[in-house]
């Protein structure tokens, strides 16, 4: 690599950080402020599909209730930020707390299925999902927690010194709402995320994961403990959802366990796989494109309303059955996603070897 | 024979799957600096006792110890870590990832960066990552594969991924290294390449306990070998002894007799 | 006492549907050791199909048992085209795949056809017609109706036709073959595909015949219906030990009492704390309870993974 790729590199990372502070003022001013939502929502999914992609696309095991753990730390953050139980914690507390228990309950749940055959753990994170939704529902009694299926409301929003996010600031000429700033907040999070990834990815750990997807039994005769580094992709997994959930709750300021079915545990999913399992590029695409898709489906209703006169498909029906489709077809024609996981090649072996040959020399 | 001399010691092993005996009070010794060679007909167990040594299947009935200490009933990754690395007869190499990948996964258990370590790329964990590389490229180069470095272990040639599974084996730092037929399916040329490979292996001061078809490489290499048939050892001792052993004959008659 | 037959008695009878529906796990699972995720929503269609041809045909005046047999026959018919398709254009490529291929493939096929059962039928729960009247009786002072009395019955024939059928018929003998080793099997002259092709349509067909007995059972039927089911069928078969055909009988049956008579002791257990809105997490319970002190189940042999 030479001195002129070098620079057009860093300069390429410099606009692609502006594109991204810039954002959500220009969707404001293109598609509208409902836009500047979605880029919101689409941060947090970024988040939570790199968390699964940690468990399913690194480490190679099926988590099929994984929105259970951003449930975990969404009732986490709102039941100790909310007049709920008349507890109001502040976030820079909160956040790490509900990482801590997510993981703690990636733990207990990995803990007794994953020395099982990998299947097996699909269906036991299905059902662990499932519980957990029926628990939120359940527990307004005898003692209300979780005040059962309305939810808890008024949780708060997140608050750093003496400023709230809630509020409307104005700053260079620019006007913050709510929406804008929790975007840099999330924007922050998920170039956290992306960064743990990578270097996960690229360290002793990630390819023990990757080890243990492709021949467990190799990856064990190497001298690799699968069991614990299978409950730490787990428990790391479910650390990203969990400080997912917890900026969600703040963010939205109303939870309920409506919030984390199944079909948004295969949404996740989904984004994993159609990005490319085990690519963190590719995985932050599929968790962008999931996320417009439906909203872009909306107009779908509309459309059939004027071509045929009636709605033949319903939008969230309609993306469901892509999502279905999509898993199919990506499995038969192209396992590894739209963006495959890059490996060490030679290329970039030499490339590194080249480069430190010069800085020695 | 002196006790300090024996690194591995496997005494009266047994193992059953269902009714069926796979091993029956098998014991071998492999000492320090030696090639120990284990043969007989298909079927006759090797692989299982491989198995067995490698803590894949805990014995029935029986004692292992490696290199002084009690590994009897231990787990895969422990026995790795005491030093007995392997290879398996029909390759389980890490196909998705590339040849020098698959050598950096065999210094996972010679290293310790944790995941606050990685995650923070503190100056000891670039500087393991950096050792962990240099060394995973000279074992490539070790094993003749050093221009195989970014290929896919699944898209390399067969020979080339044999080689592969000695050298991410060799990256555990092994002091014995149990290889289940690493000739098979070679041509004369690779044999010959992967016999030097092997010398050169023990000259480093690793033991080899090897299974192999290949009675010319198994004899012409072996210091000592064992013979299995039908899960017991019915002959041990020098290969020149061993082929003269009638019952050895008796077990070969009909199959590939030297 | 009395509510204890009596929950035992239910759970015999809705045990019965859930062995049926375990039996489709545990046959493709034994054959190719993959978790069937459509087939609860196999049987799910199998339950709506049954429905919308007794809508028609109660409504059109047919007397009742015709309607059934119709209804019956018309689901099998459905399902095993549903099974033999989704087998042939879903699993059959993945075959050789790395295992969370299947895996994710089951996952989609099972979205498509909960969705596609949306599309068609909606999204509301859809309920039977009355055309039965089923007769009460009493038996060990539980009540019992006809109705139950034969979805029991009919269960259990199908299930001894089954057992029977994988022992002593031509094509039981290659099931068995084929489960134990495929590539031995096809050696022997044994159609490896065929077999496994015949395996899912045999499993489809008695999983829509389960879905009718739900719907009888139930008096509904919902898209979503063969998410649970699935998940209780499944836990039936790793109960009795998944990939044996007698263990997901016994399976099926014995998570019916359990989850009976949990549900109906629960409440004066807990003193009304926990209600049978817990119901479903019983079967949950079971599946990691077996998967912890017994994974290979009641009746399976627990054995090492193969190196």
């Amino acid at each position: 690599m030479n001195a002129t790729q070098t620079r057009w590199r860093w300069l390429l990372w410099v606009a692609v950080a502006l594109l991204l502070l810039a954002a959500p003022f220009l969707i404001e001013a293109t598609l509208g402020r409902a836009w500047v939502r979605i880029a919101d929502v689409a941060l947090l999914f970024i988040m939570l599909a790199l968390g699964l992609n940690i468990v399913v696309g690194f480490a190679g095991l099926l988590d099929l209730g994984y929105i259970a753990f951003f449930a975990v730390g969404a009732y986490c953050y709102a039941l100790l930020a909310s007049p709920q139980l008349a507890i109001h914690w502040p976030f820079l507390v909160l956040l790490p707390l509900g990482a801590m228990v997510a993981a703690v309950f990636g733990i207990l749940l990995g803990a007794p299925t994953l020395r099982l055959r990998g299947d097996y753990l699909a269906i036991v994170t299905l059902g662990f999902g499932e519980i957990i939704r029926v628990l939120l529902n359940n527990l307004n009694r005898p003692v209300n927690i979780t005040n059962g299926p309305q939810g808890i409301t008024l949780i708060d929003p997140l608050q750093i010194g003496g400023f709230s996010l809630a509020q409307t600031h104005s700053f260079a000429g620019l006007t913050f709402t709510a929406l804008h700033s929790y975007y840099f907040v999330f924007l922050a999070c998920a170039v956290v995320s992306i960064i743990i990834s990578r270097r996960l990815e690229d360290s002793r750990i990630g390819r023990a994961w990757v080890a243990i997807r492709e021949d467990e039994l190799a990856a064990a005769s190497m001298g690799i403990n699968t069991r614990n580094m299978k409950l730490l992709a787990f428990a790391m997994g479910a650390t990203f959802g969990g400080v997912a959930g917890g900026l969600f709750a703040s963010f939205q300021g109303f939870i309920s366990p409506e919030s984390f079915h199944l079909i948004d545990s295969i949404m996740v999913l989904c984004m994993v796989v159609l990005g490319g399992m085990g690519n963190v590029a590719g995985v932050v695409l599929g968790a962008v494109l999931l996320t417009a898709l439906p909203e872009a489906l909306r107009y779908i209703g509309p459309l059939q309303q004027r071509w045929f006169g009636e709605v033949f498909i319903d939008p969230s029906d309609l993306r469901m059955l892509l999502f279905g489709l999509a898993l199919v077809l990506m499995m038969l024609f192209r396992p590894s996603g739209i963006w495959p996981a890059r490996r060490r090649t030679a290329e970039n072996v030499t490339e590194r070897m080249t480069e430190k040959r010069h800085a020695s020399g | 024979m002196q006790a300090a001399d024996i690194l591995l010691a496997a005494t009266g092993i047994s193992k059953h799957f269902g009714g069926l005996a796979a091993l029956t009070d098998v014991s071998i010794s492999v000492r320090r600096g030696e090639i120990f060679g284990l043969i007989g007909p298909n079927g006759a167990g090797k692989t299982t006792l491989f198995n067995v040594l490698t803590g894949l299947y805990a014995a029935d009935a029986g004692e292992l110890a490696f290199d002084g200490q009690t590994i009897t009933g231990s787990k895969p990754h422990r026995v790795a870590r005491q030093g007995i690395a392997r290879t398996f007869q029909n390759i389980r190499l890490f196909g998705g990832m590339t040849a020098l990948e698959n050598v950096m996964v065999g210094r996972h258990v010679r290293t310790r960066t944790g995941v606050l370590g990685a995650v923070l790329r503190t100056r000891g964990a670039a500087a393991e990552e950096r050792a962990i590389t240099r060394r995973a490229r000279e074992l490539l180069d070790y094993c003749g594969l050093a221009a195989r470095a970014g290929t896919l272990a699944r898209d390399l040639p067969y020979g080339d991924q044999r080689r592969l599974e000695i050298a991410r084996a060799l990256a555990t730092e092994p002091k014995l290294l149990a290889l289940d037929e690493p000739a098979a399916g070679m041509n004369a040329t690779e044999t010959a390449t992967l016999r030097k490979l092997l010398e050169r292996i023990l000259a480093g001061g690793v033991a080899l306990l090897l299974i192999e078809h290949d009675m010319k490489l198994v004899m012409g290499l072996s210091h000592r070998v064992a013979v299995l048939d039908y899960g017991e050892k019915i002959a041990e001792g020098e290969p020149a002894a061993v082929q003269r052993d009638p019952k050895v004959i008796a077990a070969y008659l009909g199959g590939t007799v030297v | 006492m009395e509510i204890f037959a009596q929950q035992i008695v239910n759970g015999l009878v809705l045990g019965s549907i859930y062995a049926l529906v375990a039996l489709g796990y545990t046959m493709v699972y034994g054959i190719l050791g993959l978790i069937n995720f459509a087939h609860g929503d196999i049987t799910m269609i199998g339950a709506l199909v049954s429905l919308t041809v007794i809508q028609l045909l109660a409504a059109a005046g047919v007397p009742a048992p015709v309607i059934l047999v119709l209804a019956g026959g018309s689901a099998v018919l459905v399902c095993a085209i549903l099974g033999l398709s989704i087998e042939r254009i879903a699993y059959r490529p993945l075959r050789r795949a790395p295992r969370l291929a299947p895996l994710i493939t089951a996952i989609g096929v099972s979205i498509l056809l909960q969705y596609s059962a949306a599309l068609i039928w909606g999204k509301q729960y859809i309920s039977l017609p009355e055309i039965i009247e089923p007769a009460q009786f009493t038996i060990f002072g539980a009540q019992l109706t006809s109705l139950q009395a034969a979805i029991f019955l009919l269960a259990c024939t199908i299930m001894a036709g089954l057992l029977w059928f994988i022992k002593a018929s031509r094509m039981g003998r290659a099931m068995r073959a084929t489960e134990q080793n495929p590539d031995v099997a096809g050696l022997m002259g044994v159609n490896t595909n065929t077999v496994i092709a015949f395996t899912f349509v045999l499993g489809s067909a008695i999983g829509a015949i389960a879905g009718l007995m739900v719907v009888l059972y139930y008096g509904l039927g919902h898209y979503f219906m063969g998410f649970m089911l699935g998940l209780k069928a499944f836990t039936a078969a790793v109960l009795g030990g998944i990939g044996n055909v007698g263990g997901a009988v016994l399976g099926g049956l014995l998570l019916g009492i359990i989850e009976s008579l949990a549900a109906g002791y629960i409440g004066d257990l807990t003193g009304g704390v926990l209600g049978s809105n817990y119901r479903d997490i019983f079967a949950f319970l079971v599946l990691v309870l077996v998967l912890v002190l017994r994974p290979s189940g009641l009746l399976g042999q627990p054995g090492g993974e193969r190196a």
